[in-house]
This record gives structure tokens, sequence and C-alpha cells, in this order.
């Protein structure tokens, strides 16, 4: 991307960002949001918590050795840690250090 | 306004906890996006104009994908629609912030929104400077993180390579944390299928809208399902 174009998609996501945070502002001072609105917004985010796990694992090739073991041990132990210490900085720190352990060091 | 204000010291003191955890994660971000060789008045402006941890993060990948600024905003929505209801809880307590209301509502992260929704107002405060030192300290956290992390990562020469996990590892945690309030696994199996399903049918640069859009239709399907938790 050029600086012209990142500076725009910095731009547009700034816009979409807030656009997110000012939406109920706009909308529902008054009225109720209506009920299809709302169950989007309360099932929506689980989701694409998981469907962004997958998309940042998208340039891993499953079908070639390792087969995407080093990745998915990584988020066992991040998973782990976070299920005991309930602390994220631990978590994201310790499985990310986990990870670059294991693709630095280990063939 | 000044610094010497008791609604100042009063956000400072409430605020420490997200100092702690957002000049780290500030910094990684910093580190990251300093690692892929991107200029540090990036990441400056977007920590000031974006201010969104996860979305800075998901950027990255956005630039290095080169995705199109309609998938881009598309993308942005869905990953922040959780924000969209923030504001309901706090209509009331905005309505006499008069000028700076578009401030703190731009600056409604997870944990300022955590911060202004459990304390209590102190009547001895004047609330509106209170909400807005509160926010504004929270995101000087942020920009002082990311700041820290692109100078460090400019300066200290060092194997960068899988610090992109950091970005899996911060979805992981929010899923987890996602699941801890809503005890119901069919969100998370609707989001696994619909991955599997674009990786296989749609190039990576389309993944992710193709994800999020078959994910809306999986929810009616399984509406019943959602909903009996």
């Amino acid at each position: 991307m050029s600086e012209y174009e990142l500076f725009l998609a910095i731009a547009v996501m700034s816009i979409a960002n807030f656009s997110t945070r000012v939406f109920p502002f706009l909308f529902f001072s008054k009225k109720e949001p209506p009920k299809i609105i709302k169950f989007i917004a309360n099932n929506f985010p689980p989701i694409i918590m998981t469907i962004l796990i997958f998309y940042t694992l998208g340039k891993i090739d499953f079908t070639i050795a390792p087969y995407g073991t080093k990745e998915l041990l990584s988020i066992f132990v991040t998973g782990l840690l976070h299920i005991k210490f309930n602390n994220y900085l631990v978590s994201i720190f310790v499985g990310t250090i986990f990870y670059m352990i294991l693709v630095q060091f280990i063939v | 306004m000044t610094f010497y204000t008791k609604e100042f010291q009063t956000a400072l003191k409430v605020s420490i906890p997200v100092m702690m955890g957002y000049s780290v994660l500030g910094f990684a971000f910093g580190l990251l996006i300093t690692s892929f060789n991107y200029a540090w008045y990036v990441a400056l402006g977007m920590s000031i104009f974006i201010y969104a941890g996860a979305l800075q993060f998901l950027a990255v990948g956005f630039f290095t994908a080169k995705l199109g600024l309609v998938d881009i905003f598309i993308a942005s929505i869905f990953v922040n629609i959780r924000q969209s209801f923030y504001g309901l809880s706090l209509l009331k307590k905005f309505k006499k912030t008069e000028k700076l209301k578009p401030y703190l509502i731009f600056g409604l992260t997870d944990e300022t929104y955590a911060l202004l929704t459990t304390i209590k107002d102190n009547e001895q405060l004047k609330s509106k400077y209170y909400y807005f030192y509160l926010t504004a300290l929270n995101q000087s956290y942020w920009i002082t993180g990311t700041m820290l992390g692109v100078i460090f990562g400019s300066m200290v020469e060092f194997n960068t390579k899988g610090l992109e996990f950091s970005l899996t590892a911060l979805f992981v945690v929010l899923a987890i944390e996602q699941y801890k309030a809503n005890k119901n696994f069919t969100p998370f199996i609707i989001g696994a299928c619909v991955s599997i399903l674009s990786f296989i049918f749609v190039p990576i640069n389309s993944m992710l809208i193709f994800a999020i859009v078959s994910a809306i239709i999986g929810m009616f399907i399984f509406k019943k399902r959602l909903e009996n938790v």
C-alpha cells in the first residue's frame, strides 16, 4: 500500500470505529433499539472473535509439515493460561513468546 | 481546567489499572507495526484517530493484504459491533457533558466503558470533567505505549518472527471472555464453520467479509439455539 492509501485506510477505520460508538447516541436516545439489532449485537461478538482467530491463521498451510501444530499448541497454551490466571496480559505475552520460541528455535 | 483539580486526581487514581493494560498492549502494537516497517507516524496516527485495540492490530493485516476500502469499512464495523450498545447504558450520564460529548463517545473503548459504568457519581466532582479526564488519560496511556513500542522496535535489533501471533492470542483471550459472559457454544461453532467454509471456497483476501456475511445468515438459521441460554 502506498502512504496515501494507508492514510485513506486509517481514515476509513476511524470512521467505522466511531460509527459503532456513536450509533446508540444517534438512534436510540429516545426509543428502544429493534429486536433484530439487539439480537445481532448480542450474539455476534463471540462469532467474530472465532472468525478472527481463523483469519489471523490464514497464512498457515495445514497440509504441509508441521501441519499447524505450532499454532494450535500456542493457542492451547494461551487459552490455558487465560483460564488459569485470568490475566489477559499474561496470556497474550506468554502465549506470543511461546510461539516465537517455537518458530525461531525449533524446526 | 487545570491538572490539579479533584476531577483530574480522581480520574488518575481510578485509571491506574488501565494504565498498566494499555501501556503494555500499546507497546505490543507499536512493536508489531514497526516490525512490518511502517513509519512511526502511521502508528501514532492510528492510536490517535482509530483508538481501538483489536482493530489496530488487525489493520496491519489489512494493509499487507491490500484490502479494499469497502471491505475494510465492513470488517471494521463488525469487529467492533460489540461497542455499538455500550452507549445505551451511558445515555443518561453523558446528557450534560455538552461540548465534551463527542470526545467521550469517540473514546468509548471496552475499558473506558467498564470504568464509566462501574464508578458511582461523586457529588463533589463535576462529572463532565471527571469523565473527560478519565477518557483522555486512558487514551494517553495507549498512545504512550504505542510510541514506546515504536521506539523500542526501531532501536533494538531482535528477531520478531512470530510476533504476529500476539494478534491470534488477543482474539483467543477475547473469545474466552465472550464465552464466560454467554456460556453458549453455538456462536463459536458458527464462527468455526463459516471460517472453514470460507477458507475452502474464497481467496484469503475476501475470507473475512465472506465469513461475516455467512455468519449473519447462520445466526438466523440457529436463532433458537443462540437465544436458548
